[in-house]
Formats: C-alpha cells, sequence, structure tokens
C-alpha cells in the first residue's frame, strides 16, 4: 500500500531508507526516523484499536507518550512478544510486527462493539462493582470473560531471549526532558563543571524545537538543537541518555531511568561485535539536583464522539507535519481555546490540504498567529467550538456551534461542516507526573489554566513543566535551573549565551475542558474524558451525582487515569468536569497523584541480571565441588547450598530419600559418618571484657569456662524468647569462638555489636566474624576416633580429650583445631581448618575411612539424628515465642547471675510464668508408621465440636531408623506435664492421628554414646 | 599474649591447597584475555588478611612500627608500603584490614601483638575467608557501575580509597590501589557468585581472566 | 530509597547499605529486677509513632557496622540529621528548627524531650 499521506517532502526523516513492517497482519512501507505511529498514519491507517470498555473503533490521537489509543503488541515471535508499547513511542525498524491489543476478533469487526451499542447505560461507571460482584464465585469466570474481550495486551509464554542491565548513577544534576529547556539547563550546568545527566525519552533529543516554526538566532529551531547537543556530547561530565524515560522519582532525588538501548533496532537485541548487549537498562540515579525539563501535554477537549478516528490533538497534527512529514488527512477543522493551536492550521495549510474551518471558543482572537491564520484566507469562527463529531470509523463531518462557555451552553444553532480531521487543543498541562512521585500536590495556576507541580527541596521545574511556554523564556528559564542546580552542589556557574528568538505575541487562553452540547451530557453522544479507560463526561457527572465528591473517589469509581496511562491526557479534563458538577472551583477539587511508573516498564529492565542462575547469591562451602561430584542432593539454608543427602545407587536404581537418610543415620549410629558443618556462624571474640559479655547474652553462665573447654549456650531476646544458639569455646582467658545457626549468623554478630555499641561501650571487648575463614568437618559414630587417629597424632585419649574439649594440632597435616563436641549423640570430632586447606583434609579422611564404612550424610540426616536426641534448632522448633523453660532447658539457664543477662528480667513477667504455655515435648504417633506433618495442629479433644481448641503444633517430625518409627518434636500447652497423655493431630484428609507425649530425648536419654 | 590463642593455620608442608575461585574455575571456566579484551579480571588467592580492632591513636604506633607505613585515620582510607606488596585499609573507626603477602600473617599478627602489649585490641586471621580479586582495563569502572551501589566516578573515588558497600545481592570491599587497578576482597563463600556475575556483566566488555 | 549520611564513614551512602533498627533513644534500664511488669513491657512492646520528627537507630551494615541514630520526618521522609551513639540530637519535634542554643541546660531538657 502507498504512503497516501506521505508529504513529498519536509520532516526529519530518512526518505531514502525504506522500511517494511506489519500491522495487524497487514504490509506497510515506512521511512527511517519514522515512529510506528507516524508511519500507521502515513499509510492511513484510521483504526489502530478498540476501546476497553465500549469497544468503539479508536485511532492516533498524539504524538508523544500521552497517546492512549495506539497501545500496540510488538514481536514477530512468541519469545519476542511485548505488550503495552505505545506506537507513538515506537521507532520504527525493517521487519516490526505490531498488532492491537483490543479487538476481538479483530479490530475491524468487533463482536465487543454490540455491547458498546446497546444504549449507554449497559456499562456504566462503576459497572464492574455492580454487576459482577454477585456471586462472588463467578468473578474468576467474568474476569476470563472481560479481559479476553477487552485485551490489555499478553506477556510472552516462552522464555525471553534478550538480557538486560541496571547501571548505578551517580550525579550532581540529573536533566529530565531535552526540549530547549532540558538542553539549555543541561548546558549551564554541564558548563559549570558538575557531573550531568540528561534523559529524554524520545528517539531524538530536542522536544517541541523538533516540530517549531520558531528560528532561534534566526537558524531553524532543530539547527540549534543539533550545535548544543554537539557541545553537550563534547563534554566529558555530561551523559546524554536519549530513548531513556524517567518512570519513577523517588526519595532522596533517586529517580529510576528506563533506557531502551535496542527496540527501535529489532526485537530482540542485535549481537553486537560478536556480544550479546543488554536490550534495555535501567539507570539508578541517585542525583544531588534534579531539573524537571518534562515539558506540557496538550489538552484535548471534550465534545461529542471525540473518540472516532480523525480527531487529534492540534499539537499531534504539527508533530506528524513536520516532524514526519506526514498529514493524516485532507479537510482539518480545528477547534481551540488558545492561540498556539493555530499551528496546526497554518502547518496544514503549507502541506497543501484543506482547513475547513478554525472554531475558536474566543470573542476576539487576535493573536500573531491568528493574524497570520486570517491572511492566509482560513475561516475563523470566533466564540465557537466543535460540539459533535460525526462518522463512525472516521471523522466525516463536524458540529460546530456559538458556544456560552460559562453558562456552559450552546449559544446558537449547529452547522455541520464536512472535514475528515478534528484537531483540538485546550491548553496544555504541565507534566507533573515525576514531582507527583516526591509526595508533592500540584497546585493551581489560574494564569496558565493548568497544574503547577509542588517541589520537595532540591528540584526544579523549568519551561513547559512548570507552564512556561513562550520559547525564548523557556530557554532562560532552563538556563537558569540548570545554574542554580550546579551552584547549590558547588560548582560556580558558567556564562551561557541564549539564542535569540523574537518574542510571540499571543492572545489570552479562555479555559474550556467540557465543551456543551444541546442535549445535557447524560444524553449527548459520548464525550470521552479518558479514552484508555474509556471515561465519558457522563461518567463522572454520575459519579458525582451518586455521591462521589472526593475527586479521588472519582477516579476509583470512574477508573479515569487508571492503569498504563496514569491520566496523561484526561486527568485535567475530569478535575474540571467534576469541579463544574460539583459547583465547587478545580483548585478545591483538587488533582489526583500520579504514581510511578509514568510508561510501562518491561520486567526485564526492572529485574536486570538478578535472574537465572544469578537470581541470588549461591554460597558453597570448601568441599562443595566434591559433594556436587558425590552425587549430593542440596537443600537451601540461608543463601547456603547444603549437601541434603547423597543418594547412592543400588543395583542401578537411586536410593530414594528416606532410603539415604536411613542408611546415613545407621552409618552414625553404627560406624562413622561425616559432615560439612562449614556454614555454622563463627565468630571471634576477643577482649577482657570477653567473658561478661557472653555472660550477659547467654542465658546460662560463663565465669568459669577454662581455656581448652567449650560451651552449649542459648540466646535470647530480652522479651526472653530464646532466637539463636551454639556452642562457643574458650580459645584463651580473653579469647572465645562462638559458633550460631548457618541461618543467623550476620544477624547474631549484628545483635552482639548492638548490644556493645548502644548499651555496654565500656566492655572492652571485639567481634569479628571468621565464619567463611575455618572449614569445618564432623566426624561422628562410635568409629570416629580411630579415624581421626589415622590423620593425626593429637592425644585423643577419652580422659586427656573429654567430651566438650577442643585441642590444637595437625590433622591430614594441617594445622587444626578439632572440637569434641556432639550434635548426634554420638562420639564425635569437629576438624576445623583453614579453608584453603579443606578438600585436601576432607578427601584424606576418606582415603583413611573406607575400612571403618566412612559415610558423608547431609543435613535431613543431621536431623533426624539431633532430633532423637532432642536437641533443638533454634528457628524451627522456636519461632520467637519459646523461653528457655519453655523447651525444658532450665539447666541451661543462669537464674542466680550477678548481671541480669538478656531475658531475664522477662522470665518473670505473668505470661512467661503461665503454666499453660506451649511446651516443647516429643511424640510417638500410635502407628510407628506415620510420620506427622511438620506444622500439624494439635487438639486434646478429637471429637470438639468443629473448631476444635488447638493446643500446639509440630514442629520437627522424622522416621526414625533406629526407633523404626516415626517421631516428633512438638510445642503442646502445659506438655510437660502431661506425659504418657495422648494428643490428636486432625489432618485435611479427614485422618485423625493419636500420639503419645514422651520426652523429647528418643536415644540414648543417659548420654552415654557421646562420652565414649 | 597467653590470654590470647594465636594459631598459625598455614603450614610449610606441601599440602594441596585450593583458593576460593578454584571450584568456579571448573565450574564456570576462565575466558582467557584477548586484545579485544577491555577488562580483565585476576584472582590474587593466599594472601594474609587481618583484621585489626582497637584504637586508632594505639594501633598507628605499633603499625608503624612493624609494617612501616601510617595507619589511616580517615575514613576510606587505603595506603600501601613501599613495595606496594603490603596495604591497610580503614574499614571502621576500629577496623583495619591488613593485606600482606601469603605466609607473613602469622609473624605480623605475633610482632602487632608484641608492640600493642597491655592495649585493647583484637587481630583475627581472616586470610582463609576471603580471596583478593583485580579488575583492570578501560570498561572496569563501567563493569562496576553495573555492580556497586557506591559512585566509582573518579571524582569521587579516587586512589588511596577503599570502601565496603553493595555489590549486586553481595557486599564487597572494593579498593582503587592505583589509577589503572580497583581491587574486590571477596568473602569465600560468595565468591563463585561474584565471579559469575563479573563474567555475566563484563561479557561485553569481552572480560578475560588471567590465571 | 534513602540516602544517608553515616556519621562514622562521614560520607552519604545508599539505603542499601544500611538496616533500620526501630526506635532511637531507647535505653535498657540500668536494673531490670527494679521495674515492675508495666515498666519492663513498656520497654520491651511500647513505641513511638509519630507524624513528623522521629529518631531512629540505624546500622550501617554493609559498611562500617555501626549503630548511629538518625532524625527523619515520616512524612516526607526527609533526614534532617544523623548523629552518633552517645549523642543527642539537635532538630526534635520541640525544635524543628534546630535547638536555639547548646548550652548546658538546654541539652538537659533535651534528654527528657527524647526518652534518652
Amino acid at each position: 500500500m502507498s504512503q497516501l499521506n506521505r508529504l513529498a517532502r519536509g520532516g526529519r526523516i530518512d526518505r531514502s531508507r525504506k522500511l517494511s513492517f506489519t500491522f495487524n497482519g497487514q504490509r506497510y512501507q515506512g521511512h527511517a526516523g519514522d515512529t510506528l505511529a507516524s508511519a500507521l498514519l502515513a499509510n492511513g491507517v484510521d483504526i489502530v484499536n478498540r476501546s476497553f470498555k465500549y469497544s468503539r473503533p479508536r485511532g492516533i490521537v498524539a504524538a508523544g507518550a500521552e497517546e492512549p489509543n495506539a497501545v500496540v503488541q510488538l514481536g514477530k515471535t512468541e519469545a519476542a512478544q511485548v505488550p503495552n508499547v505505545r506506537a507513538t513511542q515506537q521507532a520504527l525498524y525493517e521487519g516490526l510486527e505490531a498488532r492491537s491489543t483490543n479487538g476481538w476478533p479483530n479490530v475491524q469487526r468487533d463482536l465487543m462493539s454490540l455491547i458498546g451499542k446497546l444504549g449507554g447505560q449497559f456499562m456504566p461507571p462503576g459497572f464492574y462493582y455492580k454487576t459482577f460482584m454477585a456471586p462472588a464465585s463467578m468473578w474468576m469466570t467474568y474476569e476470563k470473560y472481560i479481559r479476553k474481550s477487552a485485551g490489555l495486551g499478553r506477556s510472552p509464554m516462552e522464555k525471553d531471549p534478550d538480557l538486560y542491565d541496571h547501571l548505578h548513577q551517580h550525579c550532581d544534576v540529573l536533566v529530565i526532558g531535552a526540549g530547549p529547556a532540558g538542553l539549555a539547563a543541561a548546558l549551564a550546568a554541564g558548563r559549570s563543571g558538575a557531573r550531568v545527566i540528561l534523559a529524554d525519552e524520545q528517539e531524538e533529543m530536542g522536544g517541541s524545537l523538533l516540530d517549531s516554526r520558531e528560528r532561534l538566532d534566526d537558524k531553524p529551531a532543530d539547527a540549534w538543537v543539533a550545535e548544543t547537543l554537539e557541545a553537550l556530547a563534547a563534554m566529558d561530565n555530561v551523559t546524554l541518555l536519549p530513548r531513556t524515560t524517567a518512570n519513577g522519582y523517588h526519595d532522596h532525588h533517586f529517580v529510576t531511568l528506563h533506557e531502551r538501548r535496542t527496540e527501535h533496532l529489532a526485537d530482540t537485541a542485535p549481537v553486537k561485535d560478536g556480544r550479546r548487549q543488554a536490550r534495555s537498562r535501567m539507570h539508578r540515579v541517585r542525583a544531588g539536583r534534579v531539573v524537571l525539563a518534562t515539558g506540557a501535554h496538550e489538552r484535548p477537549l471534550v465534545y461529542g464522539n471525540n473518540d472516532v478516528p480523525g480527531n487529534l490533538l492540534a499539537g499531534a497534527v504539527s508533530t506528524y507535519i513536520r516532524r514526519y512529514g506526514v498529514v493524516p488527512g485532507r479537510k482539518l477543522v480545528l477547534s481551540t481555546s488558545n492561540d498556539h493551536a493555530y499551528r496546526a492550521a497554518l502547518d496544514w495549510v503549507e502541506a497543501g490540504r484543506e482547513v475547513v474551518a478554525i472554531a475558536d471558543a474566543r470573542a476576539n482572537p487576535d493573536g500573531e498567529l491568528v493574524e497570520q491564520a486570517r491572511a492566509l484566507g482560513i475561516r475563523i469562527l470566533p466564540g465557537s467550538a466543535v460540539i459533535e463529531a460525526k462518522g463512525e470509523s472516521r471523522v466525516n463531518a463536524a458540529r460546530v456551534a456559538k458556544i456560552d462557555p460559562d453558562g456552559f451552553r450552546v449559544a446558537g444553532s449547529a452547522e455541520t461542516l464536512a472535514c475528515d480531521t478534528i484537531a483540538s487543543s485546550g491548553g496544555y498541562s504541565p507534566v507533573i507526573h515525576l514531582a507527583s512521585h516526591t509526595g508533592g500536590r500540584p497546585t493551581w495556576n489560574d494564569d496558565i489554566l493548568g497544574f503547577v507541580p509542588t517541589l520537595v527541596k532540591g528540584v526544579s521545574a523549568a519551561g513547559g513543566a512548570q507552564g512556561v511556554y513562550a520559547t525564548g523564556r523557556v530557554l532562560a528559564d532552563g538556563v537558569a535551573a540548570g545554574a542554580r542546580a550546579a551552584e547549590e552542589v558547588g560548582f560556580a556557574a558558567a556564562e551561557v549565551r541564549l539564542p535569540q528568538v523574537a518574542e510571540r505575541r499571543d492572545g489570552a487562553a479562555v479555559a474550556l475542558y467540557q465543551v456543551p452540547h444541546e442535549k445535557p451530557t447524560l444524553r449527548a453522544p459520548k464525550q470521552f474524558v479518558d479514552l484508555q479507560n474509556d471515561v465519558t463526561a457522563a461518567g463522572i457527572e454520575l459519579a458525582t451525582r451518586e455521591g462521589f465528591e472526593s475527586i479521588e473517589h472519582v477516579k476509583r469509581y470512574t477508573a479515569m487515569g487508571f492503569g498504563t496511562d496514569q491520566g496523561k491526557l484526561g486527568n485535567i479534563n475530569g478535575m474540571a468536569i467534576a469541579a463544574r458538577c460539583l459547583g465547587r472551583p478545580i483548585p478545591e477539587v483538587g488533582t489526583t497523584v500520579f504514581r510511578p511508573n509514568y510508561t510501562p516498564v518491561t520486567f526485564g529492565a526492572i529485574v536486570g541480571r538478578h535472574c537465572r542462575d544469578l537470581f541470588d547469591p549461591e554460597r558453597y562451602t570448601a568441599m562443595h565441588q566434591w559433594h556436587v561430584e558425590h552425587g549430593a542432593e542440596f537443600e537451601d539454608v540461608g543463601q547456603w547450598k547444603r549437601p541434603w543427602y547423597f543418594p547412592r545407587k543400588v543395583d542401578g536404581k537411586t536410593e530414594t530419600m528416606h532410603e539415604a537418610v536411613a542408611r546415613e543415620c545407621r552409618a552414625v549410629r553404627e560406624a562413622v559418618g561425616i559432615l560439612d558443618a562449614s556454614t555454622l556462624g563463627k565468630i571471634d571474640i576477643q577482649g577482657p571484657d570477653a567473658r561478661e559479655f557472653l555472660g550477659r547474652v547467654y542465658t546460662n553462665k560463663w565465669a568459669k569456662l577454662a581455656p581448652g573447654r567449650v560451651r552449649y549456650g542459648l540466646m535470647c531476646k530480652d522479651d526472653g524468647m530464646v532466637f539463636d544458639d551454639g556452642t562457643t569455646s574458650c580459645l584463651g582467658e580473653n579469647h572465645f569462638l562462638m559458633t550460631t545457626t548457618t541461618g543467623g549468623a550476620a544477624t547474631v554478630l549484628e545483635w552482639l555489636e548492638l548490644w556493645h555499641q548502644t548499651e555496654w561501650p565500656e566492655l572492652e571487648v571485639y567481634f569479628n566474624s571468621v565464619t567463611d575463614h575455618w572449614a569445618t568437618m564432623t566426624i561422628t559414630g562410635p568409629e570416629a576416633r580411630k579415624l581421626l587417629a589415622e590423620v593425626t597424632d593429637m592425644d585423643l585419649d577419652r580422659e586427656s580429650f573429654k567430651f566438650m574439649d577442643w585441642r590444637e594440632g595437625v590433622v591430614a597435616g594441617v594445622p587444626a583445631r578439632v572440637f569434641r563436641i556432639s550434635f548426634t549423640g554420638e562420639l564425635a570430632f569437629e576438624i576445623n581448618v583453614q579453608a584453603n586447606y579443606a578438600l585436601h583434609v576432607w578427601e584424606t579422611l576418606f582415603a583413611h575411612g573406607e575400612k571403618y564404612g566412612l559415610t558423608p550424610y547431609g543435613t535431613e540426616t543431621m536431623h533426624v539424628l539431633r532430633a532423637e536426641k532432642g536437641f533443638i534448632i533454634a528457628g524451627q522448633d522456636t519461632d520467637g515465642s519459646v523461653t528457655p523453660e519453655d523447651l525444658g532447658m532450665h539447666w541451661c539457664v543462669g537464674y542466680d547471675k550477678p548481671f541480669s543477662w538478656i531475658g531475664q528480667r522477662a522470665l518473670s513477667r505473668p505470661d512467661t510464668k503461665r503454666s499453660d504455655r506451649k511446651q516443647l515435648v516429643g511424640l510417638r504417633p500410635k502407628d510407628p508408621k506415620v510420620v506427622l506433618e511438620e506444622g500439624a495442629q494439635i487438639v486434646f479433644d478429637p471429637q470438639h465440636a468443629i473448631p476444635m481448641p488447638m493446643v500446639g503444633h509440630v514442629t520437627s517430625s522424622y522416621y526414625s531408623p533406629t526407633l523404626d518409627s516415626g517421631f516428633a518434636l512438638a510445642v503442646v500447652k502445659g506438655g510437660q506435664q502431661k506425659m504418657g497423655e495422648s494428643v490428636y493431630l486432625p489432618m485435611a484428609d479427614g485422618q485423625v492421628h493419636e500420639a503419645e507425649i514422651v520426652s523429647p530425648i528418643f536415644v540414648d536419654p543417659k548420654g552415654e554414646r557421646q562420652n565414649v | 599474649m597467653s590470654n590470647v590463642a594465636t594459631f598459625d593455620t598455614r603450614t610449610e608442608a606441601k599440602i594441596p591447597v585450593e583458593s576460593p575461585l578454584a571450584y568456579s574455575y571448573r565450574r564456570s571456566g576462565a575466558p582467557a584475555p584477548t586484545a579485544k579484551s577491555r577488562v580483565v579480571l585476576r584472582e590474587r588467592p593466599f594472601l594474609g588478611h587481618l583484621v585489626l580492632r582497637g584504637g586508632a591513636i594505639v594501633l598507628d604506633e605499633a603499625v608503624r612500627e612493624v609494617l612501616g607505613v601510617t595507619l589511616p585515620g580517615e575514613p576510606q582510607g587505603l595506603v600501601h608500603d613501599a613495595d606496594g606488596r603490603r596495604s591497610i585499609q580503614w574499614i571502621s573507626p576500629d577496623e583495619w584490614l591488613v593485606i600482606v603477602p601469603g605466609g607473613e600473617e602469622f609473624e605480623l599478627e605475633n610482632r602487632l601483638r608484641e608492640a600493642l602489649g597491655g592495649a585493647h585490641f583484637a587481630i583475627s586471621n581472616v586470610g582463609g575467608g576471603q580471596t583478593l580479586l583485580e579488575l583492570e582495563g578501560e570498561a572496569a569502572r563501567e563493569l562496576l557501575m553495573k555492580s556497586v551501589v557506591y559512585d566509582v566516578h573518579p571524582s569521587h573515588f579516587p586512589v588511596g580509597k577503599g570502601v565496603t558497600t553493595v555489590f549486586a545481592k553481595t557486599t564487597v570491599i572494593l579498593r582503587r590501589p592505583s589509577e589503572e587497578r580497583w581491587e574486590l576482597v571477596v568473602r569465600r563463600s560468595f565468591a563463585d557468585y561474584t565471579y559469575r556475575w563479573l563474567l555475566d556483566a563484563g561479557d561485553e566488555y569481552g572480560i578475560g581472566v588471567e590465571r | 530509597m534513602l540516602y544517608i549520611h553515616c556519621p562514622y564513614c562521614g560520607e552519604l551512602r545508599e539505603e542499601e547499605e544500611f538496616h533500620p533498627k526501630g526506635q532511637a533513644h531507647i535505653a535498657r534500664p540500668l536494673d531490670p529486677d527494679a521495674c515492675s511488669d508495666e515498666e519492663w513491657g513498656d520497654y520491651l512492646f511500647f513505641r513511638d509513632n509519630p507524624r513528623g520528627i522521629h529518631h531512629e537507630l540505624w546500622v550501617h551494615a554493609v559498611g562500617c557496622r555501626k549503630f548511629f541514630n538518625v532524625t527523619r520526618h515520616t512524612v516526607t521522609y526527609e533526614i534532617l540529621e544523623t548523629y552518633r551513639m552517645g549523642e543527642q540530637p539537635t532538630i526534635t519535634a520541640e525544635h524543628p528548627e534546630g535547638r536555639p542554643s547548646r548550652d548546658a541546660a538546654d541539652q538537659a531538657s533535651l534528654r527528657e524531650g527524647v526518652r534518652a
């Protein structure tokens, strides 16, 4: 198809480069430099979508981020699908494939439009709330149907082939927007020597200057843009980021910028110099000062059928003609409240097309542009406006009438003017979205008939963003803002010469939002306020009649400004209409809050490279490779990967976890097993007050622990609840090595520092993490001593190296600290060596261990063995509501220690003294084959009516090969006094398990095996 | 001395050692640097790392005497001895990181303990628990911008500075010993994650690994 | 994302390097056993939740590992000052523009004001 609307000359496109693309399966051609929108208009494509609610045909309205209709689905292949792309922001590239997101089965023939035609009341505001609320169970069905028919774009069903990343940026001055204000601000800040980032969302920097009729220094405006960009690019301290949208303005000038790096080139990022490149990049910018040079969005007028394709913003008409060489129709009617919009008519005439008339809401329009239009012989209808568009899939006429804006009525008879395009302008709204993100409520300014941003400290607005529109003043405003920002962060402003711009004489604009119609709003043809969400003036009026007075409530009731649109085009008109209906002035009604993101951001850019293998750190011990090579299954413990169990191949079949764990447990109880315990937290504590400090943070006593000895310790918070445990060894009189749980290492270190730094700075003690320095391997089982003796000449005699002793020695040729402590109840030695030697020591143990049946075991076996002994895991058997007494660990509480240690006082509070607290007990299921579910709730009386009083829950539960039975640890109300009694565990499937309350120590209650 | 148990965790015996990146080289490989590599990564394994805790004044005297350098008393300070092989870095108002050639650390600890006498201080050997990675090349700074939240612009991060900061989803001690070179002190258990991150983020600069 | 001046590092640093630790100036009673259950309960569980100026305890967890205090406005999130452990704020709800002078009497009345 030919580009019937493409002008023979003009525009910034490269006519020598033709690009072909498809839209809804139809092939078209455009040029390099086109956006998808300009290329569609060039090809005369009127309908780009169906509307969200009423399914009305919609065309392109705007030329930038504010476009509400031309939201398309992009991508040739399934994996490359991108939803929510504005055709006005998508550069054309060879082979681009786009589709409408709405319209079922297609945009031309749409089943849903039937609903839209069945009277305006079928889907009134609040429709979803009113219609689909009951019965609630049907919502899922309704939603599926609504989604399918509404279409909101869709995510790809295949893996994204692209990569994305983040860049942490820091600068003195961040300038957002590279129109005249932004360029001037960047120039001023850059010349001062400050580190400057200039970001602009469009394909080309320059903003309004790229389609301006004005001359700067008597040259075309874009010549000054080119010069300025060249000057900025030459400055080392200035970073230019085109195709980069500032989407979120967060606290303390932290701004997220979304840079589309290859979206203008292809579906997926092309390979460059043999390397993959990031498709898009999130710049996480911390700025000293921010200049918002985000410009203004033109407001459309709200008149009947203003959504029919062929209704455009006046400024967009100029942009398409001057920047892209596309004139989007043949016969134009312009409806305006201000002078600036006359550009559209002048550009239209220069493009060689007919301007039927200009309806100007003002009684006596007389500015310079008005005079130019008169001089061209254009018919101007003062005191008038387009009150209604005619046509279905394209405008075919405009009904124009005299209006009385103050009385909100049509003041004369309407004239029908044949045309195919209606351009409208109700003035300009500063783009205040980013300022809104910072929490500043915008204020209404009567001079510019718009909201201007309220700015927090450190941010300024320049040019259109604060309602300054005349080019000369915008440039001066930009320079001042840039210079001031740089000065505020300590740079001396340098002089910037501004180009000469002839001051244009503009007549005053008049306030016009909704245009009156002969019929009252509720019966007039639909007058759209928010095109994306299908919100009409009648809908807003209805909402106010139904009692919604706050603009925030009107927004939620009507959906105005929802979703990806964020009210760019419609919000101000909507507020003005609400204000009219409520009989209150606009400033009193106020505005809603704009939220991040300003435009949709792909999830890829948010995730960056924090995905797949790099989603989260995986921490490995020094023996990790051995575990991998020996077939370990791994368990995540915090960020650590710990061997969970080591399944063997038996007769060509891999053991199940149950089989592997049973075998590993037997090996430890009957021979010898080995565990990689390197992940336990280790804290080196030195200082004359180290011992005193331990006494304060542990529940038990530390005063008499001698060098060479080890003790188990329990740690509480000051509310008396257990939060960590571990062994601490006395290395020297002033020197201790504390171990913590794997998950608690960082928390415990911070906890010690908290108390030392905030409460007891006078104690002379230092804490340092040595977790990663040492690798720890535990050999445990009856044969552990014999095995260790083969690789060391240390004295391992049970009398000289007792249980709870530690010794220094050489193991497998490596200096080691060996701790005789046990978490299994068996004889055990924990060997600690510097991690770089660990693999050698581990392998040496295996070289000697085969004859003893040395068996590697993982965390699952460790859990079974420790639970058989009633040893708790902090964080599994405790949950922040369990005291040492609840655990039955009175033996680990130093009630008579001189210092009131952390948690002691709380143990005498009435709540912690209750006899019906949940207490740790053992549970023996009546059926030994049953392994209770961890987390299962416990009741005393299974016959009790539902809801049954729940008296506790299972905290740890396993099958014990030693007992040949399931067994569990649990917390039960008053459980310590209920030994031998039965409790019941009703399960979700209707089964009820019975279990007997027993001591939590199931194996070797006297603790003899670890002392051998 | 008797109140604190010092312990030489190294041995002169010929024992195979594994640096924190040993597993990573086997798992992820190590692309050799080429003429097109804009950034090069190099591990400096098996160095001696000591954490020094105490008051600045008392430590300064001992450090001057034993190491012959002034303790960096100002935040983020990093100083090297004359031949550049020994460094000491400010970590916190009462904490410094000393990095020396591997094998020197135990003797250094003993000499510092002797020099410090009865003062309140602590020295912890952490050499097995961390390793030092070097980044060099024109793209090194941009690679760091992808990875750390701290501002690495030369105006903010001159030579002789070092900080502890966030690296991707872990932490790192980042130092700038010279114009061309950046150093990352990485915890052993996070070394593989850090290495894989650097290879991934450095791919577009043709990152090479010198071994 | 706050930008927080660490008074020990002497620099502004990214929020990701810090952990918040709740209300500042909550001192543990020197003799817990002399506290009534109610007093001890107050110390353990009760905290202020002001709209406006608030004093918080933070730790530079990925940095110097030091705890320090932050005076922060809970509506604007503006950080008005940060100060070391053991120091008192100069900006409080009573003196949002900063204390008029630093003499001893002021210091004493201020201490009461922030429940130190």
